[in-house]
């Protein structure tokens, strides 16, 4: 579980770029913070595994304040995906690559060998395991990035920016994978500007402006909410948008799966036709 | 990092950053100059607090400390190193005027950061540039220099993502013995110079996209010119030079031993 207790953080430079945040993150839970550029969303995160350390306020993890710890070992909990995948490769093969956190935090080789397989596995990147990272192209190298973090297997997954150079059938299996995590009680954090990604996933979705937090409940409802995404310069998912100009013919305006907005259309059709 | 903040520039507007670069650098040059010529504390110091009015006339007075913090790393380096070399070669005694000579070469260095901070901190990376070309350095030279050193700034904050997101892998920078210690920065180096090489092969796709080097004689949109406060530093300069010499040659300044 992860809790900041209105936490505010101010960068060397005096900008302030969180302004009393409160957050709990349930075990299990998955979690899209959004907002737009400079709303706070990579400052809130980095806290969760403390890489920034709050100038005010608390932030626990499991329980124990983060300001006690080193990231290293709050990283054993919290992995930490970060956005440029280029930010973090440099092992001559993906496979030391994705070793390299499992030997940082001291597992036996075997243990490594094995979630190692495993994690190239995970990801359909097993062809490349004695490649060169640098030789993969983006959308892979993003993945290599992914699973060099996935190996040790953490309790709570950080992902900033996950679908940025990934194409639809990579997200698709993104989402997938996260819906996976959360069959293993496993919490997933990500940090995207994607909407059509997250009304797909209807997560709980947390909604920043300015270093704070403007709204914070479940997908559906915050997706749908026009004058709450404006304000976050967020435009709503395409099926929110058509069910919103269809309100005039007594349609829901909470929609954002397509499977649901497909049954109500048909049973629209069925009425109008009987 | 904090050296570098002191070399970075930030857009403020005072009657200093208006200045000519080629002035300002002339000046430099004069209290570079100055300052390898007296060896002495006395006028190192009023070398030193000659600068002060100039910071305060910029409003740079927080970078420009932060620099100087920066640089007491490798001052207090450069005293110890001096008193400790003495302090063996003339068996094993140290006299007041060892002592002394120590703190006039760190003071010597310290005076010499301070002038390349001023200039640096007042000078635009883009007036640089400027002032480089209309010198007749040759643009490509010009440009490789102005792109330099805007890409300090740029890759300090690279290297921090990377060791945000090493550290997120498990990594302890400050772990183990010297070369271990040594040895952790590799996986913050690798990214940060296979990033630095795309970035700049990118910069030169860019470049060339909009023409780089198509003819030989460039225009500009701006042209450097002499105003009357450049005519005021050129004369403050060639004062202090007059005056360094004239000091250097025909006054003898007392060490502060003496003074004791």
């Amino acid at each position: 579980m992860i809790e900041a207790e209105n936490i505010r953080y101010s960068y060397a430079n005096k900008v302030e770029a969180l302004k009393g945040v409160s957050i709990t993150i349930q075990d299990g839970e998955f979690v899209a913070i959004m907002g737009q550029n400079g709303a706070g969303k990579s400052t809130l995160v980095k806290h969760f595994n403390g890489l920034l350390k709050p100038t005010k306020g608390i932030v626990r993890v499991n329980g124990a304040e983060t300001t006690k710890s080193s990231v290293a070992s709050l990283s054993r909990y919290v992995g930490f995906v970060f956005q440029n995948p280029d930010h973090q490769l440099f092992s001559e093969t993906v496979e030391e690559e994705i070793g390299f956190g499992l030997k940082n935090f001291g597992f036996r080789t075997e243990i490594i060998e094995e979630r190692v397989t495993w994690a190239l596995n995970l990801l359909s990147l097993t062809e490349y395991r004695k490649t060169s990272p640098f030789l993969l192209s983006g959308g892979e190298r993003k993945r290599v990035a992914l699973a060099s973090v996935l190996a040790w297997d953490p309790q709570t997954l950080i992902l900033d920016e996950p679908t940025i150079g990934q194409d639809h059938e990579q997200k698709e299996k993104l989402r997938q994978f996260i819906l996976q995590l959360q069959t293993q009680k496993k919490t997933v954090v990500t940090v995207t500007h994607d909407v059509e990604f997250v009304a797909e996933c209807n997560p709980r979705v947390v909604l920043m402006k300015e270093g704070k937090i403007v709204a914070d409940g479940e997908g559906k409802k915050i997706l749908t909410d026009p004058a709450l995404l404006e304000i976050s310069s967020i435009v709503l998912p395409q099926i929110a948008q058509v069910f919103a100009r269809l309100s005039s013919l007594g349609l829901p305006k909470d929609i954002i799966d397509l499977y649901e907005a497909k049954d109500i259309l048909l049973k629209t059709r069925e009425r109008s036709q009987v | 990092m904090s050296v570098f903040d002191g070399l970075r520039f930030r857009k403020v507007y005072s009657p200093i950053h208006n200045l000519d670069p080629r002035v300002k650098f002339v000046y430099v040059i004069a209290i570079f100059v100055a300052a390898i010529i007296f060896s002495n504390i006395i006028t190192l110091l009023v070398l030193f607090f000659m600068q002060i009015p100039f910071v305060l006339l910029a409003r740079v007075q927080k970078q420009w400390v932060r620099s100087l913090r920066g640089a007491a790393f490798l001052a207090t380096f450069i005293f110890i190193v001096n008193v400790a070399t003495t302090y063996f070669t003339s068996n094993y005694s140290l006299t007041g005027v060892n002592v002394e000579n120590a703190v006039t070469l760190t003071l010597r260095f310290v005076v010499l950061v301070e002038s390349f901070s001023v200039f640096f901190l007042t000078t635009s990376p883009d007036h640089l540039g400027l002032a480089l070309e209309q010198s007749k350095v040759p643009y490509e030279f010009a440009f490789a220099f102005t792109t330099a050193v805007r890409f300090v700034p740029v890759l300090a904050e690279e290297a921090q993502t990377i060791m945000d997101a090493q550290k997120a892998r498990g990594l302890e920078l400050e772990k183990g013995n010297l070369l271990k210690r040594i040895r952790n920065y590799v996986p913050v180096l690798i990214p940060l110079i296979v990033s630095a090489i795309r970035r700049s092969l990118e910069l030169a796709e860019a470049m060339e996209s909009r023409a780089w080097g198509a003819t030989k004689r460039r225009s500009n949109l701006y042209a450097l010119e002499l105003h009357k406060g450049d005519f005021g530093l050129l004369s403050i300069t060639a004062g202090i030079l007059a005056a360094s010499v004239y000091v250097h040659f025909f006054v003898t300044i007392p060490t502060i031993m003496q003074l004791l």
